[in-house]
């Protein structure tokens, strides 16, 4: 068997190639800005020297994850600073962290307060990399967190040992303090703070038995669950800065196009609040005093846009369209190149009793996420180069803000606040985020500035998630099994496309959920045929798994249906040896009242039938069942089970609710969403031209958390590739419909 | 012109056709309404004008000089607020949260004005957007603060 390198793997190894090689320790400031983060100014801190002295004593080779100071600090009345290698972005990292830290370190998680962490070789804990996403945090930093809490605690006991001049195996821990049983006498954490600092970190400080946990595999609330129903939850569209202007933009209409002569400059000029008007890198932009005025003269400016040079890069074709880009993927032919290989699938398609064919594809599609992009930059008078922005990534958008403004990079102070929203849009894509503009205006400008793409800008500019086609051939045998299946995934991944492949081998981000699947078919062979995309594309919420487990497990019913099999009882068979997936299988069943396809009447007198998928996505591994009925050509989804195995867990409240967020998503994309390209330019610029998935149509969600002890896997993602095939499925089943081109909504639906 | 804001009067100088949602997070410096989409889709900017919920980003300063304006901000100082606040932290409703002020906003809206409502009263209320998918914790918050 030639099986590829896991997804996650590679993907991870991609960005770390990414990466710069050394990596400056820039520890030295702290999020000061506005009200909100003034509240995280403590007294009496851990560490107990300044980070850069601290960073500089130790040479800044420590292992990522191991110099506790850089971590955590512990303030007088016993509140703790964790200073999370991930942002929050609605997954739930930050409090996961803090459950994680916090087992160990022996303090409620309730206690922290957690704040993404500067750019610093200490946070490079992704295996010797950062990044928040690909639903790697928490199993990838898992062990590291655990034995940093477990050093902090260990520097603890150390500090009241000696205080309190006794061994220190006569101490022990309760949440929040040191406790002497012998004598009696406690020590609060805030009042040792200070000496445990001071002292080196540990090697290999205790860890608690699992046994033992009081909060990892615990529904521990969230840490910001008020302040996010209050208001009070502070995003980088919300911040200010002292002195600062706000600015907005008007971006060329196309990628290439640039900015030439201004009709009505002067008026525009003179339009209330305005400060001045820009020609930036494929945009003109307005500062004003406030943003309002400055996207209102920003959207009147009159702008001659110049047409790309011929040898332009990156440039958005006048003639582009989303409908010749589905027909130029039908139009590229294989053999491609390989992903997977198991048996002769030529061979024993050759040799099949009957064979099935079909071609599945699945639209661009946009991020969404609520809180449209921003970026603040200040130029300080040292020449250092303040900069609050959404992202994923700190030390990349540092190296490349650091270049953008001329600068080494530990000049560059990236503040990066909780994001409103993710899904993968804030990484690093070409002429997607607001922050290497905003540099330029400060710049221009000599003062702060604060830009805001409007929702309109967003659409035009934001990373999609790329178009793809999948071709399938299928070989069933004489006993009714299938015995070969041949796929082609034709498109490309972002990883390719922003991290490059080798040449010849297939990006793994254009083929996971095609490759990599489980069932017991003995001839196999799949394969990516390479198509770039003019559009700029980048990661959306499970990757490529968001459209190719839909187009594989939908073509599996298509296959069980050739064979004459019932697609679950037909997935049960070739998951017969194994046992983890049967079990989630058979699991997910269960949960939803035993196995019935359909179509039957529901107790409201509708129409109902079921469809089911499985899938494999980001070392979690998903079972996934929708019941659906159709009402006036549309269909209604009533309720989603899904049963989940991450291996195991850290917070089943929180896998709870990005399994409902991911299967909102999943749903959202198979009913309604599609970006649609025409003449190059996006159709759609506010959510009336691109709908997503509204209150009304979320369906119940079921979900059970089977913890079978494999490795972590993730969460945030692995909920949503199940939802469009197992959508899907239930439609053939109650209409005889076999949709293979997503969204639903392109095609009316009439009952069987 | 004059707003009341919060029951508080408040002077501002922005143009009379700007969006009550810029006054109000640009010139006043109450950030918690939000903006999502500016064009009366999403609701992330919901705030009550007299006591109606009401999507700001599209609503021209000028028509509610004078009425009483309600922000998430004072959502501590109203005995219905309060309640779906509580309701919202125990089902644990937001994710990242950004459209969630708008949420509690029109949950208190709707309660405010049909303090029992119905399963059809909450679906015709609570129509904005969540990219995050908290639909069914919010109608599970907002019934729970309904028999609050
Ligand atoms: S910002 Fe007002 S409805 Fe979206
Ligand atoms: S919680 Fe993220 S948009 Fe609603």
């Amino acid at each position: 068997m030639d099986a590829i390198t896991p997804p996650a793997l590679v993907e991870a190894l991609a960005l770390r190639d990414a990466l710069p090689a050394d990596r400056p320790l820039n520890l030295s400031r702290r999020g000061l800005l506005g009200a909100s983060l003034g509240a995280l100014v403590l007294g009496v801190a851990l560490r107990g020297a300044p980070a850069r002295a601290q960073a500089a004593a130790a040479g800044g080779a420590a292992k990522p994850g191991t110099r506790v100071p850089a971590f955590l600090e512990i303030r007088p009345d016993g509140a703790i600073l964790l200073r999370s290698p991930f942002v929050e972005g609605g997954q739930g990292v930050s409090t996961a962290m803090a459950q994680i830290v916090g087992e160990e370190l022996d303090a409620d998680p309730a206690r922290f307060v957690v704040e993404c962490a500067p750019p610093g070789a200490d946070y490079m804990v992704v295996n010797g990399r950062r990044l928040t996403g690909g639903s790697f945090s928490v199993r990838s930093s898992y062990a590291t967190m655990r034995q940093l809490g477990a050093s902090a605690r260990r520097m603890l006991l150390q500090a009241a040992a000696t205080r309190l001049g006794v061994p220190l195996d006569s101490l022990s821990t309760e949440p929040g303090r040191v406790v002497h049983a012998g004598s009696g006498r406690t020590l609060d954490y805030g009042a040792l703070a200070a000496e445990a600092a001071a002292l080196p970190v540990p090697d290999g400080a205790p860890l608690r038995a699992e046994a033992d946990f009081r909060y990892i595999g615990k529904p521990v609330a969230r840490l910001d669950a008020r302040e996010k129903s209050t208001g009070k939850a502070v995003y980088a569209i919300d911040l200010a800065v002292e002195g600062m202007l706000q600015a907005a933009v008007q971006h060329a209409p196309r990628l290439g196009c640039e900015p030439g002569a201004i009709a009505n400059e002067a008026a525009v000029k003179a339009m209330p609040g305005v400060h001045s008007i820009h020609r930036l890198p494929g945009a003109v932009a307005v500062v004003a005093d406030r943003w309002w005025r400055a996207r209102r003269a920003a959207e009147t400016l009159e702008v001659a846009w110049s047409e790309p040079a011929a040898d332009a890069r990156n440039v958005m074709p006048a003639d582009f369209s989303s409908d010749g880009m589905r027909a130029a993927l039908a139009a590229a032919s294989g053999p491609g190149n390989t992903a997977e290989t198991v048996g002769d699938a030529a061979t024993a398609l050759k040799g099949a009793a009957r064979t099935v064919e079909a071609s599945y594809d699945a639209p661009y599609l946009a991020h969404g996420q609520l809180e449209p992009p921003s970026a603040i930059a200040r130029w300080n008078a040292d020449g250092t180069l303040d900069l609050w922005l959404p992202n994923q990534a700190p030390e990349m958008f540092q190296r490349v803000a650091a270049q953008v403004a001329g600068i080494a990079p530990e000049k560059v102070n990236i503040h990066s606040p909780m994001l409103g929203g993710f899904f993968g849009r804030h990484f690093l894509y070409d002429a997607a985020s607001p922050f290497p503009q905003a540099i330029q205006l400060a710049k221009a400008v000599g003062r702060p500035v604060k830009l805001i793409w409007s929702r309109e800008e967003e659409f035009l500019r934001d990373a999609l998630r790329p178009m793809g086609l999948a071709r399938f051939r299928a070989g069933i045998g004489a006993d009714g099994l299938p015995v070969a299946l041949e796929a082609e995934a034709v498109g490309e991944g972002p990883i390719g496309r922003w991290f490059g492949t080798k040449p010849g081998a297939a990006d793994p981000s254009a083929v996971e959920g095609i490759s990599g699947k489980p069932y017991a078919i003995p001839n196999r062979q799949v394969a990516h045929v390479p198509l770039r995309n003019p559009a700029v594309i980048g990661f959306w919420r499970s990757v490529g798994h968001s459209m190719n487990d839909f187009f594989y497990e939908a073509f599996f019913d298509e296959m069980a249906d050739a064979a004459g099999q019932d697609p679950y009882a037909l997935r049960l068979r070739l998951l017969a040896e194994k046992p983890r997936h049967k079990a989630l299988l058979e699991a997910v069943g269960a949960l939803s009242g035993g196995w019935k396809r359909g179509p039957y009447e529901a107790a409201d007198g509708t129409r109902r039938a079921r469809g089911v998928a499985m899938a494999s996505p980001f070392g979690s591994e998903v079972a996934t069942i929708a019941e659906v009925s159709l009402k006036e050509g549309e269909v209604v989804v009533h309720d989603v089970w899904v049963a989940i195995d991450p291996g195991r867990i850290v917070n089943p409240a929180i896998i709870e609710a990005q399994v409902n967020s991911a299967v909102a998503l999943g749903l959202s994309s198979a009913l309604l969403e599609e970006v649609v390209y025409a003449d190059g330019a996006p159709q759609a610029r506010n959510f009336d031209g691109y709908p997503i998935l509204p209150p009304d149509r979320m369906p119940r969600v079921h979900v059970r958390i089977v913890e079978s002890g494999a490795p972590m896997g993730g969460i945030g993602e692995p909920g949503l590739p199940g939802v469009p095939p197992a959508v899907v499925n239930a439609v053939a089943a109650l209409t005889g419909q076999r949709i293979r081109s997503l969204p639903l909504s392109k095609t009316r639906l009439g009952a069987a | 012109m004059e707003l009341i804001i919060n029951g508080t009067p408040r002077r501002v100088n922005s143009e009379a056709d700007t969006p009550l949602l810029w006054v109000i997070r640009d010139e006043l410096g109450l950030t918690g309404t939000k903006y999502g989409c500016g064009a009366a889709q999403c609701g992330a900017c919901t705030v009550l004008v007299d006591g109606q919920p009401t999507r700001s980003c599209v609503t021209p300063v000028e028509s509610v000089a004078g009425l009483p304006v309600t922000t998430i901000e004072a959502i501590g100082e109203d005995p219905v607020g309060r309640r779906v606040v509580e309701a919202w932290v125990a089902a644990q409703v937001p994710q990242c949260g950004y459209c969630q002020s708008g949420q509690v906003m029109a949950a208190t809206a709707l309660l405010k004005q049909t303090p029992r409502p119905t399963e059809e009263d909450i679906a015709a209320a609570m129509t904005n957007l969540c990219r995050c998918g908290t639909y069914n914790a919010i109608a599970a918050a907002t019934r729970q603060a309904a028999q609050g």
